[in-house]
């Protein structure tokens, strides 16, 4: 089958991969707020630069044509980045919390991308996550992989009181329940006495078969930060998760999904199952977020209601609209977007939630796709219709 | 619990549900004409509220003090702007998704909603922290036994009923509220029939948001204190009051509206007396699990939408 398609060469993918490696490494080095500005705008303007030379278009195709290739090179590129940082905590932090947020973001993709699932309780079952593993390393001695799985199990397990709901409303119906839960959650969290109430709730820091990851590691004078150990650990969820929902999209599944994204009336009259999709979808979606979360909360030693208002919610579905609905690849770039600038340009910290909603006000005005639309499924490599 | 009691808690019950319904009406009219979710109502109300208190501000270093004027000019600026900025917002950011899936208009006035926000937390004079909003209404009272009536919570629930009977004959009695009517019957027909269908949609958000004006300065004088973050949750409580008496009908939103403050009342009352020891904050999380049930159970509200769909 290869013979007949004449592959896209590797190369436009791989020196794109580079080029953002380097990127990442001079953004997260640079201290000044005018280094940070310059490297921002000098982003952008070199982006529309390339994509006026239809390089962009060229490394696309070289990414679809070689996605094996394409996905080591992202690999490999986060671990250059965080090779380069090996020492600091807060670089290494911010990428661990990206990871984590890839993974809480691919499960609403899921959710609200293919199967039509809204989902503005993204911050609670987040939450959900933290907070299980907060009460299982408080009052049991369980593993902490288990407690991981757990959290991500809860979630589910929560998120499917809401499916009867859910399923039996349509359109801005359905919105409500998950606004509704979204709020519930918050107000009884901050309320609960035993859930630590507005102070929130301290853990302790993982440890997966004797391997202690809120240890750093010493070479010489050197020393590793300990945040290395989680950075390794999200990279592997988020590529496993990434992996997952790629397959899935690719899947007779994922054409389900969107199947009954788009024409439920339609669906039910080939026979699809427009209930059982939805539910694989929610559930797993909420799994996915519930797992993100709890891994969260032992890196960060601490969680608070503050942290899963709807607002959260609502940063969680721009970073999948501004990336593309739909599209793994764009949400993965909108994340990094959206968590790192703010951290890095001190002063539109305090303005970003307001930058961010006029940011997807605009996206959704002029480029409803999102910065990168969702392609049309492509189920061989580098063919071309 | 004595009949004091009780009645006090009907009463305050009453007036909340008096805002949540007028909360509920815009959220139903705007659903009537064109089959969207505004979400910014909310936080048009909250700047709503912000746009009186700063009328009033002004007013004071103008020198005008007498409470009657200051009452009906903030009434005024507050309910006028609003309506200009919900007809802004149904032309530049509702009309232009008409044809693009029912989500983008949602998550595009709640991000809006998100900007209004954010917006008066940073840009109006010390915006995060909660304003105390002046007492202008006469707070004489009267006392049954533990039951007082405040003449100020009268005066609030008196002019609430009228705003909603006002809008409720605007749209029942006269040529305009045929044209609202029919364009939420059938779009497409209305425009044969010459009715000019922007502007009757533009002026329905402007009635709405009006409304959502009056609800901010009526939850402005009954609490005397506004924050920047109570659009969200009043915004939330409209939204699900509307859905639970059925979108499009403004009897529905009333009545969501008034069984919204009923389910927290009882959560506040009966969940301390039913389970000892838990905090009476549970109200809100009492109030949105039933609702979560009740959309089980009546998906489409109380009074149910008419829906059929073409294939």
């Amino acid at each position: 089958m290869k013979r007949l398609l004449a592959p896209a060469s590797a190369f436009p993918a791989l020196a794109s991969m580079a080029g953002i490696t380097l990127f990442c490494v001079l953004f997260l080095h640079a201290e000044s707020q005018e280094a940070v500005m310059g490297l921002t705008v000098g982003a952008v303007v070199a982006l529309f630069l390339l994509a006026r030379f239809g390089w962009n278009a060229r490394a696309a195709a070289s990414f679809a044509g070689n996605s094996g290739a394409g996905q080591a090179s992202v690999l490999v590129g986060v671990l250059i980045v965080a090779a380069a940082f090996y020492d600091q905590h807060f670089p290494l932090l911010m990428l661990t919390t990206v990871l984590l947020y890839i993974v809480v973001c691919l499960g609403l993709n899921l959710q609200f991308g293919y199967a039509g699932v809204v989902n503005f309780a993204g911050a609670a079952f987040f939450g959900i996550g933290c907070y299980t593993a907060a009460v299982l390393t408080e009052h049991t001695a369980l593993p902490h992989l288990l407690v991981v799985l757990a959290g991500g199990v809860m979630a589910a397990a929560i998120g499917s009181l809401l499916i009867l709901p859910v399923l039996r409303t349509y359109g801005h119906y359905a919105a409500l329940v998950t606004i509704a839960f979204g709020i519930l959650f918050r107000v009884f969290i901050e309320v609960n006495d035993a859930l630590g109430g507005p102070q929130g709730m301290k853990l302790p820091g993982m440890e997966i078969f004797g391997w202690k990851l809120n240890e750093g590691y010493a070479f010489g004078d050197s020393e590793l930060s300990f945040y290395a150990n989680y950075l390794l650990l999200a990279l592997v969820m988020a590529a496993v998760a990434f992996m997952l929902v790629r397959r899935l999209e690719r899947s007779w599944i994922g054409l389900a999904l969107d199947a009954v994204r788009l024409d439920e009336t339609a669906c039910a009259a080939f026979g699809i199952d427009v209930a059982r999709w939805k539910i694989t979808a929610f559930t797993l979606g909420n799994f996915l977020i519930g797992l993100a979360g709890s891994v969260y909360a032992m890196m960060t030693g601490f969680v608070a209601p503050n942290a899963f208002t709807f607002g959260d919610s609502l940063i969680l579905v721009s970073i999948v609209i501004l990336g593309g609905i739909g599209n793994p690849w764009g949400l993965t770039v909108a994340a990094a977007i959206v968590l790192m600038l703010p951290e890095k340009l001190q002063f539109i910290q305090e303005y970003r939630l307001l930058l961010y909603s006029g940011l997807v006000i605009l996206i959704l005005l002029f480029r409803p796709g999102g910065l990168m639309p969702r392609q049309v499924r492509n189920y061989l490599p580098g063919w071309k219709p | 619990m004595t009949l004091g009691l009780l009645s006090q808690y009907v009463f305050n019950g009453l007036m909340l549900g008096m805002i949540y319904a007028m909360v509920a009406v815009g959220f139903t009219l705007f659903f009537g004409v064109l089959d969207v979710i505004k979400f910014s109502h909310g936080d048009v109300l909250m700047v709503g509220a912000f746009t009186g208190l700063a009328t009033y501000l002004g007013l004071e270093a103008l020198g005008v003090d007498s409470a009657v004027v200051q009452v009906l000019v903030m009434t005024l600026v507050a309910t006028l702007s609003m309506a200009l900025l919900g007809a802004l917002i149904a032309k530049y950011l509702v009309l232009p998704l008409r044809l693009a899936p029912p989500l983008n208009t949602l998550l595009i006035t709640l991000m809006l909603g998100t900007v209004l926000r954010e917006a008066v937390r940073l840009f109006y004079p010390q915006g995060s922290n909660p304003k105390p909003f002046p007492r202008l209404l006469p707070a004489d009272a009267l006392s049954f036994g533990s039951f007082t009536l405040r003449a100020d919570s009268v005066i609030l629930l008196l002019a609430g009923l009228a705003a909603i009977v006002a809008v409720h004959l605007v749209i029942n009695r006269t040529k305009l509220g045929l044209a609202i009517r029919a364009v939420a019957q059938d779009a497409e027909t209305a425009r044969i029939m010459g009715i000019n269908f922007e502007f009757i949609v533009l002026l329905t958000f402007a009635i709405g948001s009006g409304m959502a004006a009056l609800g901010g300065l009526m939850n402005g004088l009954y609490y005397n204190e506004i924050n920047f973050g109570i659009g969200l949750l009043l915004g939330v409580i409209g939204f699900s009051a509307a859905v639970v008496g059925g979108l499009g009908n403004i009897y529905g939103a009333i009545l969501g509206g008034f069984l919204f403050s009923a389910l927290q009342s009882v959560g506040a009352v009966a969940l301390p007396a039913l389970f000892p020891g838990t905090s009476t904050a549970y109200k809100d999380v009492f109030a949105f699990a039933v609702v979560i049930i009740f959309m089980a159970w009546r998906p489409t509200g109380l009074i149910a939408e008419k829906k059929s769909e073409r294939v």
